[in-house]
């Protein structure tokens, strides 16, 4: 780690790598449906003449960019660009809705810019030891996490426990459809050989998301987003001071996100939830989250884009992927001609390091390239009228949903998903509960089934699912998330009874 | 303002690519390799390997990408109603193409794939950590025997490879383990360095990536891995059994035969190439030569054992 690599990473070529790699990534990422994953993969074959660690530098910019890029279809079209930024759509659209989706679009990218700085240091300082967390969790944690996810249901349908279940429960049942990823079974089909791939997550959240904004834009006369009057004369230096004014948020979150992203299969989506629930667990009176809060952008983003170094922990450490984008950029290293694993580090330390110098840079480069494209965003988005908004991005949304797995039947899904939940919305359903089940659906029935055959074998189920201390911890966890609130809002309760 | 035009209208250029690319993937002369699983697999990986050198060696680009959804079922599925000029081929694996179909009607047959190429295969592999109590493969057998269900062993998938060796293997040193299914090899690793399990039905992959931090007990080859010298062969030990997840290409149906025979020559010549070989052995991957001539007689072979298997363990009916 000497200062050496660090002057590598600042060759005139790895900058340029670096610039190209974050618009490029942040542009991908504002396409609902071409998501991180995708954009490394369709990025990777430029990277094969390149050094290894200019290609790595190349893959975690456009990476890092493109979890950032996710923001712009989040907070100006309620549309997550990737998984990672759903929460991103709670406060950031409408904020957006009241005139000042530049504002939130800024705070998004002062608030990515801080959480891929915590998370790219977590990976310079921390890695080793942080690897071992990933370890330590087991088929039970990841059960028990789920479940933790899934409670944050009860706390992001205010008021509406009920449908928030529903919607919950619908998501989890539509998670099963298909190919079981761990049984093998072939469930819910129906017979139907479509229905074999079972649901896309990022089809249907686009249609579940995006489809209801454009029947709406369609059924009134106003326009998209209205410019109020009193425009912010410097909105960027507004949002630097609403974002740094949240330190404790801004730091919590990030933390948040670098440690969830370590945890191989829990990803960005998770992430962001679990930091924007925390940050309206804490949020002050006067904050009102859903209806436009900096803070819930704040929390969102920053956790999301910290996910990006956490996750480099267990794939640079153990050759392990946290995240799908890991994945790909550990397979274009193999390719390289580099032996990962446990050995990287030792063999290959130059490179490493390089590396996350090099993705260090790109995080800051994306403050200047994130703030100009994020203006051109939000001034296209304002200023094009309706007549060509609406078609571009429907356009877009069947192309994103098409390129996930080149199906066609993920498009026609993903259309009825959306006129599915156009009309749900107008009972004052939400789609995140939904989302949040066919998310969670998965990663909660593996986590039970290996952790019952495993606490089978050794004859100790009750140990296995309870006798863990990480275990306790989550579950305690769960416990007072779900419970506190209720507690609270009854002894306020009792006093104005009183 | 110029500098804003260039710059709005290079932001245009850039996504109109982007989608374009990541949706079409087929231009002039060049050839669609679509991987049926999503990006970031071993398969993904020997299809990137493989890409670099068809480039050098015949001048067109191979563009690849991925058709994944029902376990690989949904690409193999739509393969035949696809244009068989030869611009378009598709990754298979075994046993998948096997076990799927005989498992329900999964929208195509095992001989409905016209693989003209098996190039590579992951050896299965017993793998444990460095400070196990397993030294030798027998040590691991003496434990199970003592404590039948005991010796708890993650894998990736269920009726996959590694679930068919942990089968096959269980019935021939007459031991009773417990099979742990995890999404993926990366996931069924993560829980053998956690050990939340005591051992993984894993592949020679493993062993590559891993290290130092891990000991393979044993490999499903005939001879020992380049790699791994020290570590014997479960033939040598006792146990025939050589087997993996094997990896080839396929074309559509309407293929002609001169098609299928130039194909197969193309990755006959790259599997040749000695740079390719090595990438592929340092990625702990073992090399196979079963071209189109040979390829019926091989999946005749495959196929028995494989539904034997899984039909005596009650995979299938």
């Amino acid at each position: 780690m000497d200062f050496g690599n660090f002057l590598a990473a600042l060759t005139p070529l790895n900058l340029a790598v670096a610039m190209f790699g974050v618009v490029a990534g942040t542009l991908i990422g504002s396409i609902p449906g071409l998501t991180a994953t995708m954009a490394v993969a369709v990025l990777v074959p430029i990277s094969f003449g390149m050094a290894p660690e200019t290609a790595l530098i190349l893959l975690g910019a456009i990476y890092t960019g493109a979890i950032y890029g996710g923001a712009y279809a989040a907070i100006l079209l309620n549309t997550p660009g990737t998984p990672s930024a759903i929460a991103t759509t709670f406060d950031g659209y409408p904020l957006a809705k009241r005139g000042k989706g530049d504002l939130a679009v800024a705070i998004a990218c002062f608030s990515s810019v801080f959480g891929g700085l915590v998370g790219a240091f977590a990976l310079l300082f921390l890695a080793p030891p942080l690897a071992s967390v990933a370890l330590a969790f087991g088929p039970v944690e990841y059960f028990w996490l789920s479940i933790f996810g899934l409670s944050l249901i009860a706390s992001l349908s205010q008021g509406n426990l009920m449908m928030g279940l529903a919607g919950g429960a619908l998501g989890m049942i539509m998670s099963t459809v298909g190919v079981a990823e761990i049984s093998a079974d072939i469930r819910l089909t129906f017979g139907s050989q479509t229905m074999i791939s079972g649901f896309e997550v990022v089809g249907a959240m686009i249609g579940l998301y995006c489809i209801p904004v454009l029947i709406d834009m369609c059924s009134t006369g106003e326009k998209h987003l209205k410019i109020t009057g009193e425009v912010a004369k410097m909105p960027i230096l507004s949002a630097a001071r609403i974002t740094f004014n949240s330190k404790f948020n801004l730091i919590r979150s990030s933390i948040i996100g670098t440690l969830v992203g370590i945890l191989p299969g829990a990803g960005g989506s998770v992430a962001g939830l679990v930091a924007y629930t925390e940050a309206k667990r804490t949020a002050k009176p006067h904050q009102r989250f859903g209806e436009g809060e900096p803070d819930g952008i704040i929390a969102t983003e920053s956790a999301n884009n910290a996910t990006v170094g956490g996750g480099f922990i267990p794939t640079l450490v153990l050759g392990i992927p946290g995240t799908p984008p890991d994945a790909v950029i550990l397979g274009a290293l193999m390719v390289q001609g580099v032996r990962t694993g446990p050995e990287l580090f030792q063999s290959n330390g130059s490179i490493v390091y390089t590396f996350i110098y090099g993705l260090l840079i790109a995080t800051i480069l994306m403050l200047p390239i994130g703030l100009i494209i994020g203006r051109y965003a939000y001034k296209s988005i304002v200023t094009i009228p309706k007549a060509v908004l609406v078609p571009t991005v429907g356009f877009m949304t069947i192309i994103g949903t098409y390129a996930i797995r080149n199906s066609i039947s993920d498009v026609v899904v993903m259309l009825c998903l959306g006129v599915f939940g156009w009309l749900i919305s107008k009972y004052g359903f939400s789609a995140s509960p939904i989302v949040l089940g066919l998310i969670l659906g998965p990663i909660a029935e593996q986590g039970f089934v290996q952790a019952w055959t495993i606490g089978a074998a050794v004859n100790n189920l009750p140990g296995m699912f309870f006798g863990r201390p990480l275990s306790q911890a989550i579950i305690a966890f769960t416990l007072i998330s779900l419970v506190l609130p209720w507690y609270l809002s009854r002894k306020t309760q009792n006093k104005a009874d009183a | 303002m110029l500098i804003k035009k260039i710059a709005k209208h290079t932001a245009m250029l850039t996504m109109a690519a982007a989608v374009s690319m990541s949706a079409s993937s087929t231009y002039a002369d060049s050839v669609n390799y679509i991987i049926p699983f999503g990006p970031g697999g071993e398969s993904d990986i020997s299809a990137r390997i493989q890409q670099s050198f068809y480039k050098e060696k015949f001048g067109d680009d191979l563009v690849i990408s991925y058709k994944p959804g029902g376990g690989g079922a949904a690409g193999w599925a739509s393969l035949n109603g696809l244009n068989g000029d030869g611009q378009t081929i598709m990754g298979v694996n075994l046993p998948h193409i096997v076990i799927k179909p005989a498992q329900k009607d999964v929208g195509f047959t095992t001989d409905g794939i016209h693989t003209f190429y098996m190039f590579h295969y992951t050896p299965d592999a017993i793998v444990v950590v460095a400070d196990s109590p397993y030294q030798t493969l027998q040590d691991l057998i003496d434990d199970a025997k003592s404590k039948p269900g005991g010796v708890v062993m993650s894998g990736s998938g269920k009726a996959s490879a590694n679930n068919l060796a942990q089968i096959k293997f269980d019935k021939m040193a007459d031991i009773n383990t417990t099979y742990v299914s995890f999404k993926g090899t990366g996931a069924s690793t993560a829980a053998l360095l956690g050990e939340q399990v005591t051992a993984q039905w894993g592949y020679t992959s493993v062993g590559a990536k891993q290290g130092s931090a891990v000991r393979m007990l044993a490999v499903a080859m005939e001879d020992r891995h380049p790699l791994f010298p020290n570590v014997p062969t479960f033939k040598e030990l006792g146990f025939d059994m050589v087997g993996g997840a094997y990896r080839g290409i396929a074309l559509p149906s309407s293929a002609s035969a001169e098609t299928v025979t130039t194909w197969s020559n193309r990755i006959g010549e790259i599997n040749a190439d000695p740079a390719f070989r090595q990438k592929m052995i340092n990625g702990g991957f073992a090399l196979l030569d079963i071209d189109a001539s040979q390829m019926a007689e091989f999946m005749k072979e495959r196929s028995t054992e494989y539904l034997m298997d899984a039909r005596a363990a009650g995979l299938i009916k």
